[in-house]
This record gives structure tokens, C-alpha cells and sequence, in this order.
């Protein structure tokens, strides 16, 4: 067994959970192999990655890796695994992660999967499952041609320390000409309002057209508060502007799989399915006895969402 | 100069329909209506509406897929766009998203362009790497993922919803772009529209016509395989309790016994 990249995802000189969930995930393939790009503070990162079990960690710093998108790691990835011959890579499936993977599988003439929700060693390399038709299979992928690069999505394992005496490698990356293409001209980071990430909650509690306007959605940012909860909303109350699209859950919102996901004034259409269907328990809060919601609930509640989520946050914060 | 668009487009079993898989594994599109990816539509309104700014401007819209792909063209052409190509083999039955966009790649630079301009990604397969694929391949600069696009000469400005902040984004064309649901509502075909659509070209291609060989294309050129594919049970229901003003009360013991609270 060889080494099994993984492309570091960090904010404020923290891994982000998603990515320990990687390394964890690549101790099961081979030796786990950190590749941290930018960043303020690398030898924190380093340390950090050390401690989840990585035997090497390289590091690139580059102003066009904060400059710019995708391309640069990508440059980036595919010189240390050119280097390195790993036997897998992993990067966390989001928007730019997915990007990098698509264009890395290319440079390295190697297979694509994206989307898997495990990873599982086996007799012919890596199996990926994924769950597709918005949770209606579960597929099982081997890459058959070159190196496997795959793209898992958040909430896959539980992240396990693993201290590791290893190596930091500085990298000089020998960047594309296509790598400065696209400038970021600005970036603004968003606010969390001291909520936890919806990839990485392990609760989640989201409002749909129910909740009625922007006001409506106290009663969710209550609950939420009250359960230590990340807040997710429909993109019917997106698409009204009661509240950002950065906490759309769905198939063209984020896509969630916490322990529990707790759905108000939301039917359960099935592109909302696909973003949050994986979570382990489901309660659902809707006026509407018929809303196919219920049909995934393990525990529904009939019932006026402005009655039920305050008497709640008040049994959750008496706990 | 004309301003050349090419919007690529997918047809897909319609989502609400019961999507399932053929005997080899590759999606079953027999079983379910088929349709123009929702979220391509995004990218047709995109660039219509950059079209419609532009002195002198053609969309053209491409597909690769089997016949009934056409009707995804159609769409597109109702819509408002020019022109439209579709590239169809028996040998490409079963390629993956590496084969399909060296397809895409090569039909693109047969048609010509300045700027294409996809969806996010498809409402089946939903992996949304099309468009990085393409840009990698015709190494053109990669502006995805925009929830607002605008075009000044040749410069390409837009701002993108990334996972944790607000990107605004810089670029010179030729290059490609992808839209999100976020854009701005499609537009919905006119009477006319589609009475339009019907006369609009539709130039239909093979690998021949693209110097592609199926070697590497379709089902056996594949760099991933299947396994296997299991069917999930669906969620079962649960407890569906009424709320008789104990509801909160009864949703609380059960959060308590799951240990959530
Ligand atoms: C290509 C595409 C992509 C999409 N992507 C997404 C996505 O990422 N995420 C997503 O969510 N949707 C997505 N959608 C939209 C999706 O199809 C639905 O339209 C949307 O999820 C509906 O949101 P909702 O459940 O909040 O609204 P509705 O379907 O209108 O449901 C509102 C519910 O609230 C209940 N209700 C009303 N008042 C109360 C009250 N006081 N108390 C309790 N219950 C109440 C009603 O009974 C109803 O069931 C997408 C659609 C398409 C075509």
C-alpha cells in the first residue's frame, strides 16, 4: 500500500473537519499523505495533520494560491503526485474540491469519482459508494485505469487521532500558465454568527416557505441556538429572500448529513431530499398531515411550526 | 464579430419520475421521460441574456446523447438560441465524465467560440465537473459556480457563492463559464418560440466528423466501473404524532431519548 494524498481544506490556521474525516479515511488505504496550499499559519496545519495520522506533509506557498481558483492546486497536486506516485487521492466533495478533482483525474490520466459518502479499501484499490437518484441507490465504484481520484463528501467517518511522527516536505510549485487566468478580486469570507458550519453541524435545523417571511425564521435561529445547531433553510425561502443561499440545503444548496436534521414548514421536494436525506435522524415539523416529509421522518409532528419550535427551544435549553 | 456562445446542454430522465439503472449499469433513460437538464436552462437564459446585450452575438446550443437527446436542443432553441449541434455514436453509450468531455471539447472547437457557458451540473448524474473538464481540457480560464455574470469587452466579471465566502471573480475571453439556479429565473418558451425552434439548424455530428475513435469513448473506455448497484429501502416513517398542544412536549422526549437533548 502506497501513499493516499489528501488535499487539505483549512480556515484560520485549522483543518476543517471534513478534510480530518479524509485522512482518517486514507489510513484505511495506505499511508496517509497531507497536502497543505496556502494558509497563515502551514506548521499549525502540519501539526494538526501529524496528529490525525499523516506520515508526510507537504507544503506550498504561493500568491497564486490565495490569489487564485482551482488551477494553482491543481499545479500544485499534480506535481507532488507526480512525484509521489500515490496509490489514491481525496479532496472534500464541494464546489472547488470536485473542480480540482475533475481537472487533477485529467493531468494525472487517471479515473474520476466524486460524490462518494464512503470509502472502503479493496482487492483492486479503492471502493467508493455513492448515493444516487437523491438517495434512492447506493453505488459501489473501483477506478479501473491510472490513479483513483475521489471527492467524498462531508460526515463519511468520524475523524480518529492517529499521532504520527512524520515528515514536513516544502514544495516549490512550477506553475501553468492557465493558473493566474481567473483573478479573485475580492473575497468576502461569510459570517457564521457563531453557528457551526452546515457541512460539519452535527445538528441541523431548517426552514422552509412555512416559516413564512424573514421574521418567521427567530423561531428556527432559536431552536438551533437552543440545540447548538447549524440553520439550513428550502430554496423556497431562499428563492424569497428570507434568508442566504449559502444555507440552502439541497441538491443546489449544501448537502448535509448530520446526526439530526430538523425540517419546519419544509414538504420535502425531492431536491431538497438529496441534500439532507444521508442524516441519521430526521424529525419534521409540518401543518400538512399529507407532506411527503413525513414519509422520511422518524418523528413528525403535525402541527403549526410557530406553536411547537418555541415550547421546544425551551424544553432544549431547560435540558 | 460575432460573439460565439456555445451553451452545452444534457437531456435527463425527469427527476420526479422513478430514475433507475439498465442492465449495464449505465442510467436507464428509456424508463423516464426525458428533458432539458433544469439547470441548463440557467445557462441558456446566461446566455441569451448576454446575447441580447451584444450587437452581434450567436448561442448555439450542443449536446452529446442519443436521438431523444434532440428534444433537449429543441428546448434551447425554443428558448432563443441560434443554432444547435448533437453529437451522437453508438460507441459512446456509457462514457464517463472524462470521456464525455473530450466529446464536448472536441465538438466545441469544431462549432468555434469565445465563450461557453454551462449549467452546474446535471439533475441526474450531478456531478457538476463538466465544466472544469472542459476548461482543463481547451485551457481556457475556468469562471464557475456564478450567481451573477457580466460581460464588458472582453472581460468577464461574476461573483460566485463558494462554501464559505463571496468570490468576485476576473477573466478574459475566450473562456467558460458556469451558472447556478442563483442566476435568474429561465425564461419560458413562447408559442412562437417553439414554432421558431422547429425551423432553427440542428447540425448533427459522429466521432468521425470529430476525429474521435471509441476506443477510449463509451462503456469499455471507461476509467471507473461499477461494482454494484443496490437498490435503498426507503426511509421508513416513523412516529407521526397530531399536535394537540403536547406536541412539543412528545418531540422533546423522543429528542431525549435519542440523547439529543
Ligand atoms: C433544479 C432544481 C433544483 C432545486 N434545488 C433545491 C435545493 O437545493 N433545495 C431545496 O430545498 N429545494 C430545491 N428545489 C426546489 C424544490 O423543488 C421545492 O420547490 C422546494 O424545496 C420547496 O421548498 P419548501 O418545502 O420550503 O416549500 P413548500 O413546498 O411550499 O412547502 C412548505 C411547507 O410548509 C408547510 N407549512 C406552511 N405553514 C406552516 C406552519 N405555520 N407550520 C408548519 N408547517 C407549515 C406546508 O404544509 C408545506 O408542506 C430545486 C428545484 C429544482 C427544479
Amino acid at each position: 500500500m502506497g501513499d493516499v494524498l489528501v488535499l487539505i481544506d483549512h480556515n484560520d490556521g485549522r483543518i476543517r473537519k471534513p478534510s480530518l474525516e479524509l485522512l482518517t479515511l486514507a489510513g484505511r488505504l495506505g499511508t496517509p499523505a497531507a497536502v497543505v496550499l496556502g494558509g497563515d499559519d502551514p506548521e499549525a496545519l502540519a501539526v494538526q495533520a501529524h496528529e490525525y495520522g499523516a506520515a508526510t506533509v507537504y507544503v506550498a506557498e504561493a500568491p497564486e494560491i490565495a490569489d487564485h481558483l482551482v488551477v494553482p492546486k491543481v499545479d500544485a497536486l499534480a506535481q507532488i503526485a507526480g512525484e509521489a506516485n500515490p496509490a489514491a487521492v481525496l479532496l472534500t466533495s464541494s464546489g472547488e474540491g470536485k473542480e480540482i478533482a475533475a481537472r487533477l483525474a485529467l493531468r494525472l490520466d487517471g479515473g474520476l469519482i466524486t460524490d462518494a459518502v464512503d470509502v472502503l479499501s479493496g482487492d483492486d484499490g479503492p471502493e467508493a459508494v455513492q448515493s444516487v437518484f437523491a438517495g434512492s441507490y447506493a453505488v459501489v465504484s473501483t477506478v479501473v485505469h491510472g490513479t483513483p481520484v475521489i471527492a467524498v463528501k462531508a460526515n463519511a467517518v468520524t475523524p480518529e487521532p492517529v499521532p504520527t511522527a512524520g515528515r514536513t516536505e516544502q514544495v516549490t510549485v512550477a506553475f501553468s500558465a492557465l493558473a493566474t487566468s481567473v483573478k479573485v478580486v475580492s473575497r468576502t469570507p461569510r459570517a457564521s454568527e457563531g453557528r457551526p458550519d452546515l457541512a460539519e453541524a452535527a445538528i441541523v435545523v431548517s426552514g422552509g416557505r412555512g416559516v413564512g417571511g424573514q421574521e418567521g425564521f427567530a423561531v428556527v435561529e432559536e431552536l438551533a441556538d437552543a440545540l447548538g445547531a447549524a440553520v439550513g433553510a428550502s430554496r423556497a425561502a431562499v428563492d424569497a429572500g428570507w434568508y442566504p443561499h449559502s444555507q440552502q440545503v439541497g441538491q443546489t444548496g449544501r448537502q448535509v448529513s448530520p446526526q439530526l436534521y430538523v425540517a419546519a414548514g419544509i414538504s420535502g421536494a425531492i431536491q431538497h431530499r438529496a441534500g439532507m436525506q444521508t442524516s441519521k435522524t430526521i424529525v419534521a415539523v409540518n401543518k400538512d398531515p399529507e407532506a411527503p416529509i413525513f414519509g422520511l421522518a422518524d418523528y413528525g409532528v403535525v402541527g403549526d411550526l410557530f406553536d411547537v419550535l418555541p415550547k421546544l427551544s425551551e424544553y432544549a435549553r431547560a435540558d | 464579430m460575432t460573439l460565439k456562445i456555445i451553451v452545452p446542454v444534457k437531456h435527463v430522465p425527469d427527476a420526479t419520475g422513478d430514475r433507475c439503472f439498465a442492465d449495464d449499469h449505465t442510467t436507464d433513460r428509456e424508463a423516464v421521460d426525458g428533458l432539458l437538464s433544469e439547470l441548463d436552462e440557467y445557462a441558456v437564459e446566461q446566455a441569451l441574456q448576454l446575447a441580447e446585450s451584444t450587437d452581434d452575438a450567436e448561442v448555439v446550443a450542443l449536446t452529446v446523447g442519443p436521438d431523444d437527446a434532440v428534444d433537449a436542443l429543441r428546448r434551447a432553441l425554443a428558448m432563443g438560441a441560434h443554432r444547435a449541434v448533437h453529437v451522437s455514436d453508438e460507441a459512446i453509450h456509457g462514457s464517463d465524465a472524462l470521456a464525455t468531455s473530450a466529446i464536448l471539447a472536441k465538438a466545441i472547437e469544431h462549432v468555434g467560440y469565445d465563450l461557453i457557458v454551462c449549467g452546474m451540473a446535471s439533475t441526474d448524474g450531478a456531478m457538476g465537473v463538466i465544466p472544469a473538464l472542459l476548461a482543463e481540457r481547451l485551457a481556457v480560464p475556468q469562471v464557475t459556480l456564478l450567481a451573477e455574470l457580466a460581460l464588458d469587452g472582453g472581460t468577464l466579471t461574476g461573483r460566485r457563492e463558494a462554501d464559505h465566502a463571496t468570490e468576485r471573480l476576473r477573466a478574459g475571453l475566450p473562456a467558460l463559464v458556469s451558472v447556478t439556479d442563483q442566476s435568474g429565473e429561465a425564461r419560458y418558451p413562447t408559442f412562437k418560440g417553439i414554432m421558431a425552434a422547429k425551423k432553427k439548424p440542428v447540425e448533427s455530428l459522429d466521432l468521425d466528423d470529430l476525429g474521435l475513435t471509441g476506443d477510449q469513448l463509451g462503456l469499455a473506455g471507461a476509467r471507473t466501473t461499477v461494482r454494484t448497484i443496490t437498490a435503498q429501502p426507503p426511509r421508513q416513517a416513523g412516529t407521526l404524532i397530531e399536535d394537540d398542544g403536547e406536541g412539543a412536549k412528545q418531540l422533546a422526549a423522543f429528542l431525549a431519548e435519542r440523547k439529543f437533548l
